[in-house]
């Protein structure tokens, strides 16, 4: 057995539109140890919604997979059929969704939605509840017994989303994908939430796919780090080195970019001038290019390889090469 | 929901008192004295003036209205003026009948025009979905009469599977459920194609919620997401459009009862238009109207009901 | 026009609905022209014919031919529809921006005006008019416009309100504009397109309603031929000929068939986003 739970190799997953083929995702690699937390950084539009939704093949209808394998506890997702992949889902694999707001079911009350999922288990109703019960004591609610029976509008939104990680963590499973899980929160909400993970997660002994746009949170919480842009994964390392070394343009300027990196006062905030190129008709070369500060002769044509920066420090840029 | 339910039953005294004022505005000031309509052209000024007293049309209008609401604080609606009997007991005897053929008929409906919906919205663009759509609108359109007509036609006169008239012998209910489909398909045919599309809508609205999406993500079997996750929020708006199609569904069955010579509010109401039976005109029309307010604000409490992001907030 | 006319054309329920409405509207328009008879001309020794060459469609009691007398009733529908909507609309709209527009207190009576029409049953509503004053195509058409007013009144009040709440429209109102600029400069294109649809979508409706009131004999007056009393005069003779019921019933699915899957597809190449609120 290998000592990763999640192995990504080579996946690529394009949308079908009315002008061509949406490539999504191109060529991703992506591992994730056992008992890590491995966070996914990028901007919105650079494919971190459709990895998840390809890990938990959720994709939407005119998504397809040209090529690649998802390999999770040692057996391709993809060559699972559907009874097999829902036996894996929300059991071994569990995902906490960005909006807490939104992801339960507004008209059943929490303790039924609690107990629905354990269906599974061949357990009694008291049991189940019971089970329930004790994890929402484990992520902070208060006299938890007693709210099984509220719906999920009587609660604040932390409080939903500490709801939705009880519920993901309550068959304990080896991964837990958490798309964005702090976004819609007030800050302080999204340390407690932080720390909540971060607790658990040493707990229940789980790994953690942390996807998140918010560099501070990903710093906080990671032990690798993932950088995705226009659907291609630029950068990966370990968080300090990440963070302290960035060796891609585009890491660089994410960092510069976050407020909270910010020294000097400032009449703006920084910006990355640009757009995300056309995902149809891809650009030759690098994908960053047009963006890029660098930007030399050989990355107007060359797709730049991906190539070891240092230890376990990985980029795909043409400046690392020379 | 105290202050929900008082602000709604005002609403409805208010609304079925602006209808009876509007009623009696209209025979007020239409040409023509109703006691002479009534009696005929051949009738004395004496016997005229005389049937003016006993329908109070002689009194100031204002003094009328206020009569008549006073009359139905005391749960009086008048005498109907052709048989003396009173208007109240009249408009009960008649209404269990209506009510009866508009719960068939919504049931019926909503047996069929449900489940319809769902299926057209989990095999979205196929061809069933495509044809589910053509026929919903193609029912919804057809009018309840021409339904009712052409059905009577078909089923009873041609076919004689169904029996043509009345409501069946009292008492025996085999007979009075027989009697009863042939009317019941008339009114609920357009109600099935309205409630397919209806539901066919909001099942994909509720399909792309987010909520499902995680149900599907904890590996919720798919029967499980889609009739005890989705179809829950997805038939709310059908409560609504029920509750609020009461005006619709007495029309309609104004027509069917008159084409199948059914006992019914309907029938009565037109019965007593066609012989000027003003009191009995004015006790219907209230009564239809006051169940129309009554059903608007039931369907509100039923939504509350299943819903409990309303009920917190009534 | 005439590249929306080929949108819809190119829908295939666009297309049956166009047909159907073209149909019907041609043989109403000519029907002096197209009908082989004359639809009120007595001819007792043809009564209760069942169709034939010479009848297409049959007789009726008084020996009148069917045909004839629904292309003739077409006419009647066809005008009613019109004029009623064409003045609901009017008078809809104005109340609506009035509303919209207006004082609080305005607005709170109009809506209850409104909410008071719609609870009241439209059909006994027009029945009990019906009685008062008399059967007659304008009673029909008076009490029809009372009953459609709300539906356009309460669409021009919502998009009223929603403009006015727009910040160029605020700028516009603190620099003086008056109100009767902002309504005919601003308001009304805005209101008009949702509107149309709406109107359109009406129709059968508006149809549906004149044949019924004129199948309970409290529409047009005999002999005017009308889908309505054609229907009235085969629900009396049932039992001895179906084919005044096949005769009247025929145009009046074909029209809210066609007038409905014309405005169903005119919405979708339209307005798409009405298709929550319609």
């Amino acid at each position: 057995m290998s000592s990763d739970v999640l192995t990504v190799t080579d996946l690529s997953v394009h949308y079908r539109t009315d002008h061509g083929a949406l490539q999504a995702l191109r060529h991703v690699n992506l591992d994730v140890p056992r008992g890590s937390i491995v966070g996914v950084v990028g901007e919105s539009g650079c494919g971190k919604s459709t990895l998840i939704a390809s890990i938990i093949r959720l994709l939407a209808g005119n998504a397809f997979i040209p090529n690649g394998r998802i390999e999770f506890e040692s057996r391709n997702l993809l060559d699972l059929d559907e009874a097999a992949m829902r036996d894996l889902r929300g059991n071994r694999m569990s995902v906490v969704f960005q909006d807490p707001m939104s992801t339960l079911n507004p008209v059943l009350t929490i303790g039924r939605q609690m107990t629905d999922i354990q269906y599974r288990r061949n357990a009694s109703r008291a049991d189940k509840q019971r089970r329930a019960v004790e994890m929402l004591a484990r992520v902070g609610i208060s006299d938890p017994a007693s709210r099984l029976g509220q719906f999920p509008h009587e609660f604040s939104g932390g409080m939903q989303q500490r709801i939705s990680i009880a519920m993901a963590l309550q068959a304990e499973p080896a991964l837990l994908i958490a798309d964005e899980p702090t976004t819609a929160l007030d800050a302080t909400l999204e340390v407690q939430i932080i720390h909540l993970l971060k607790d658990l997660q040493t707990n229940i002994g789980c790994s953690i796919l942390f996807i998140s746009h918010h560099l501070g949170v990903i710093a906080e919480l990671c032990d690798y780090v993932v950088v995705m842009y226009a659907g291609e994964i630029v950068e990966e390392g370990t968080a300090r080195d990440v963070f302290h070394r960035p060796a891609h343009p585009y890491t660089e300027k994410l960092l510069q970019c976050d407020p909270a990196g910010i020294a000097a006062k400032s009449r703006s905030l920084p910006t990355i001038p640009g757009e995300i190129p056309d995902l149809v008709e891809l650009p030759a070369g690098c994908i960053f290019k047009n963006r890029c500060g660098y930007v030399m002769e050989r990355c107007d044509n060359v797709v730049p390889a991906w190539t070891e920066s240092a230890g376990t420090h990985f980029v795909s840029c043409h400046r690392t090469q020379t | 929901m105290l202050l929900y339910l008082i602000k709604r039953v005002t609403l409805g005294v208010v609304i079925v008192m602006l209808a009876v004022t509007l009623l009696f505005c209209m025979i007020h000031l239409v040409p023509g004295d109703p006691a002479r309509i009534l009696l005929g052209p051949r009738a004395t000024p004496e016997l005229i003036a005389s049937m003016s007293a006993r329908m109070g049309l002689d009194l100031p209008m204002p003094v009328q209205v206020l009569r008549f609401f006073a009359n139905l604080l005391r749960g009086d609606l008048g005498m109907d003026i052709i048989t003396n009997r009173p208007v109240t007991e009249i408009v009960f005897g008649q209404l269990p009948y209506t009510l009866w053929l508009i719960f068939t008929a919504i049931v019926f409906a909503a047996l069929i025009g449900i489940p319809l919906g769902c299926y057209s919205a989990l095999h979205r663009n196929t061809l069933a979905d495509r044809i589910t759509g053509v026929v919903s609108v193609a029912c919804i359109t057809a009018p309840a009469f021409v339904v009712a007509l052409c059905s009577l036609l078909l089923f009873a006169v041609t076919l004689q599977w169904f029996p043509a008239v009345g409501a069946g012998t009292r008492g025996d209910v085999a007979d009075q459920a027989v009697h009863l489909v042939l009317p019941a398909f008339a009114i609920g045919l357009s109600w099935i194609g309205y409630l397919a599309r209806l539901v066919r809508a909001s099942m994909l609205e509720v399909m792309g919620e987010n909520h499902i999406r995680t149900a599907r993500a904890y590996g919720l079997p798919e029967r499980v997401v889609v009739y005890r996750y989705a179809l829950k929020l997805a038939v709310l708006p059908t409560v609504t459009v029920i509750g609020v199609g009461m005006g619709f569904l007495l029309s309609a069955a104004l027509f069917t009862e008159i084409v199948f010579a059914r006992p019914g509010i309907g029938k009565l109401i037109y019965d007593s238009i066609v012989t000027r039976n003003y009191p009995v005109v004015m006790g219907s029309v209230l009564i239809s109207t006051v169940l129309f307010v009554i059903s608007t604000t039931v369907s509100d409490l039923v939504n509350a009901w299943l819903d409990p992001r309303i009920r917190t907030s009534l | 026009m005439i590249d929306v006319l080929r949108r819809v054309f190119g829908d295939p329920l666009g297309r049956i609905g166009l047909i159907l409405v073209t149909l019907v509207t041609v043989g109403a328009l000519f029907a002096a022209f197209i009908a082989p008879y004359d639809p009120i001309a007595l001819n007792i020794r043809d009564r209760l014919q069942d169709p034939s060459a010479a009848h297409f469609l049959g007789t009726d009691q008084l020996g009148r031919d069917l045909f004839s007398r629904v292309l003739y009733g077409g006419q009647v529908a066809l005008k009613v529809a019109l004029i009623t909507i064409g003045v609901a609309l009017f008078i809809g709209v104005a109340l609506g921006m009035v509303a919209g527009f207006g004082p609080r207190w305005l607005d709170n009576a109009i809506m209850l005006f409104f909410d008071t029409i719609r609870s009241f049953p439209t059909v006994m509503f027009a029945l009990a008019t019906v009685a008062l004053v008399g059967p007659s195509l304008e009673t029909v058409i008076a009490v029809i416009v009372v009953t459609t007013i709300p539906n356009y009144g309460r669409v021009a009040r919502t998009q009223t309100l929603s403009i006015k709440s727009n910040e160029y429209i605020k700028a516009e109102r603190a620099m003086g504009a008056s109100t009767a600029r902002m309504l005919s400069v601003h308001v009304l294109p805005n209101v008009m397109g949702p509107l149309m649809i709406l109107a359109s979508m009406d129709i059968p409706t508006v149809i549906a309603l004149e044949a019924g009131l004129s199948f309970l004999g409290m529409g047009v007056k005999p002999p005017t031929p009308s889908w309505g009393s054609i229907l009235n005069d085969g629900y009396t003779l049932i039992r001895n000929t179906p084919w005044p019921i096949v005769a009247g019933s025929i145009p009046l699915l074909m029209v809210t068939l066609g007038f409905t899957f014309l405005g169903e597809s005119l919405r979708d190449l339209i307005d798409p986003k009405l298709r929550r609120t319609v």
